[in-house]
């Protein structure tokens, strides 16, 4: 076992920040943070060089074009999400908890882990598409700026969260 | 004057540049506050770490704030900001899929980019399970579209659906926050808690 204890920054120090960066990108840019809009941006682009014909006629390729036109992957999600990449690992790299691993309860195997992951995120990417936005874009940045579908859909994440953590607590407690 | 790049006060590029930068302190401020850890974030769901509902609310309690003095200060046109549009039934059909992936999966999209970035292979795992999720979605468009489009009421805020002012709103949603912040210190000391 580790004989280091891990360090976090005190939650409510840490709200203030993440509040203070939301703040910023709202009055530089007039709009929230987001995450799953990024791997859109990859799965569009994905689609559009396997199959360039095709992807035309779909209706979700399409809407994503009229939104944003030009490449894909030149969008502001792109962009931040890119930047959560290097400023997690700075941080990782400061607190020293750079480490390739699976991390897991102990009561459970990392291929359960990782199983469950893998669906827990075919959900997630689905329900973040259906609900225009997950944790970070809809939910967070909705309820900064008063947005009532914001606000739902904060409430449905958490609260369907909650409703069915008993049928996985084995995985985690 | 705000928002910059709404009123052309950067360029395009320099705005994605910008982007880059929020995003540096986005995932930043995620991982010292530990939502690079699955077990951590799941926590909240059993009350053994309420970290994620501590920062969560501190963030959008202060960046809600900080709108209403900036624009109270007349440092940014609250009308040029981007509302997210409410679909009734997406949002809440949505955000219930995403429950159970959260509960799953233990993370969100914007967490496993920053788990993933500190070397854990199951946000990275995490990462391909969106990627498959968004194709899946993609495909059969069609056949959600219905669901996807359904209830559009606009870009309601929910000062103007209870009739308050944004200010009133605001400050009730510090009472709300303040009440839970006090549910989760009580939670972590009702539940046991491992170093982990």
């Amino acid at each position: 076992m580790e004989t280091k204890k891990t360090k976090y920054l005190n939650p409510y120090i840490g709200g203030v920040l993440l509040g203070i960066v939301l703040l910023a990108a709202n009055f530089i840019s007039g709009r929230g943070l987001g995450a799953s809009g990024a791997m859109k941006s990859v799965v569009v682009s994905s689609i559009t060089t396997v199959a360039p014909s095709s992807s035309e006629k779909m209706g979700f390729v399409k809407e994503f074009r009229d939104a944003h036109p030009g490449n894909p992957m030149k969008t502001w999600l792109v962009f931040e999400m890119t930047g959560v990449l290097v400023g997690g690992f700075i941080s990782g790299a400061f607190a020293g908890r750079l480490k390739l691993k699976v991390e897991h309860s102990p009561k459970i195997t990392s291929k359960r882990r990782l199983l469950f992951a893998l669906m827990g995120g075919m959900l997630f990417g689905f329900g973040a598409e259906l609900g225009r936005g997950c944790t970070s874009g809809s939910a967070l940045s909705g309820m900064a700026v008063l947005s009532l579908g914001g606000f739902i859909t904060m409430v449905a994440i958490f609260g369907t969260a909650y409703a069915t953590a008993y049928f996985f607590r084995k995985n985690w407690i | 004057m705000g928002p910059l790049s709404v009123n052309e006060l950067i360029s395009n590029n320099t705005n994605l540049f910008l982007a880059f930068i929020i995003g540096i302190g986005f995932g930043f401020v995620l991982e010292q506050s530990g939502f690079s850890s699955s077990r951590k974030l799941a926590g909240v769901f059993y009350g053994y770490d309420t970290v994620v509902l501590k920062v969560f609310f501190t963030a959008a309690i202060t960046a809600m704030l900080g709108l209403l003095f900036f624009s109270l200060f007349g440092w940014i046109d609250l009308n040029l900001i981007y509302i997210n549009p409410t679909y009734l039934t997406s949002a809440i059909v949505g955000g219930m899929i995403m429950g159970v992936g959260f509960i799953m999966g233990g993370f969100c999209p914007g967490t496993s980019f920053c788990g993933a970035s500190i070397g854990k292979i199951d946000a990275m795992v995490f990462i391909g399970g969106l990627f498959i999720g968004i194709l899946i979605f993609a495909l059969g468009y069609k056949i959600w579209d219905g669901m996807y489009l359904a209830n559009f009421l606009g870009f309601p805020k929910i000062s103007q659906v209870l009739g308050l002012s944004d200010g009133v709103v605001a400050f009730l949603m510090v009472i709300v926050a303040l009440g839970m912040f006090w549910v989760g210190e009580w939670a972590e000391k009702k539940f046991p808690r491992e170093e982990y």
